[in-house]
């Protein structure tokens, strides 16, 4: 039960720094992305301030447990492999493309009207659709 | 519109810390990595079954909190665009992207480079930069967005 609350707070919490920090008007995120047009640094502010508290809460979790018990996550093995970078590519062309990514496309649901809806049916769909893309793409040139 | 910037680099500063914040609850809490298309897609894809209870849970706070903030702010306006072929090729470019990936924004972004992930550092590098690369495309050169 103490997992579920936890689980709630900290989506509430992210839910409620992307709502003010305007990460879910497509605009912002875009015109952080539009270095040639009218460019706007609100993103780098968001990631800054995001970053904070999670690099102490890093910091934290030496010689510690995770408050409802286990382990925390290792750390990632440093390999930068195709799918990392094809992925990323993809994932920056559908950012930029609409502007959202998936935390700020859950989040707007509820005020962003029907567009928000397509997008996020879309993502659901490419993300079931992922596993097989990874598998074609394994099978047409293994990843190392 | 000058006199919007300042406050709005406030409000993304106070924002991003409460995301910061929710990251790290979710952490020291519950022993795990706040990303958010890695906790949508194991739903998605089945991979989360184990603990769907906890995404489900997690998900409900970030669509809930908004629908009790919004009535307190006036003129939030999401500006989507509403091309109706562009949102899903956004969208499925999102899906696909990032579980390829195995992280976005807030999981690459946010939890890896604050860790000094070096997995992390580079998938934001490449995200922004197609993004950018998308937005001269799509928008200055074709104009469609």
């Amino acid at each position: 039960m103490t997992r579920i609350l936890l689980a709630l707070l900290a989506g509430g919490l992210f839910g409620a720094g992307l709502f003010i920090s305007g990460m879910t008007d497509t605009t912002k995120v875009q015109g952080w992305l539009d270095v040639f047009g009218n460019w706007d640094p609100t993103l780098a502010f968001v990631m800054g301030g995001a970053i904070i508290p999670m690099a102490i809460a890093w910091l934290f979790t030496n010689g510690r447990k995770p408050a409802v018990g286990g382990e925390f996550p290792a750390p990632p093995e440093p390999k930068l492999g195709r799918n990392l970078v094809l992925g990323s590519v993809l994932f920056g062309v559908g950012w930029g493309l609409a502007g959202l990514c998936p935390g700020p496309a859950v989040a707007s649901l509820s005020y962003g009207g029907w567009p928000h809806w397509v997008f996020f049916a879309a993502m659901l769909a490419g993300m079931a659709l992922a596993p097989m893309a990874r598998a074609q793409l394994d099978s047409a040139v293994p990843a190392e | 519109m000058l006199n919007s910037i300042p406050t709005d680099w406030l409000f993304g500063l106070g924002g991003g810390l409460l995301i910061g914040l929710g990251g790290a609850v979710f952490l020291l809490g519950n022993g795990r990595v706040m990303g958010a298309s890695g906790i949508i897609g194991g739903l998605v894809d089945g991979s989360g079954k184990s603990n769907m209870a906890e995404r489900l849970a997690f998900l409900a706070g970030v669509f809930l909190v908004p629908v009790l903030l919004y009535p307190l702010f006036s003129d939030v306006n999401t500006h989507a665009t509403t091309n109706v072929a562009v949102l899903i090729a956004a969208g499925l470019c999102v899906g696909v992207g990032t579980r390829l990936a195995n992280g976005c924004t807030s999981g690459h972004g946010v939890c890896g480079i604050s860790r000094l992930s070096l997995r992390g550092m580079v998938a934001t590098v490449f995200y922004i930069m197609a993004g950018g690369l998308t937005v001269v495309l799509f928008r200055h050169i074709l104009g469609v967005i």
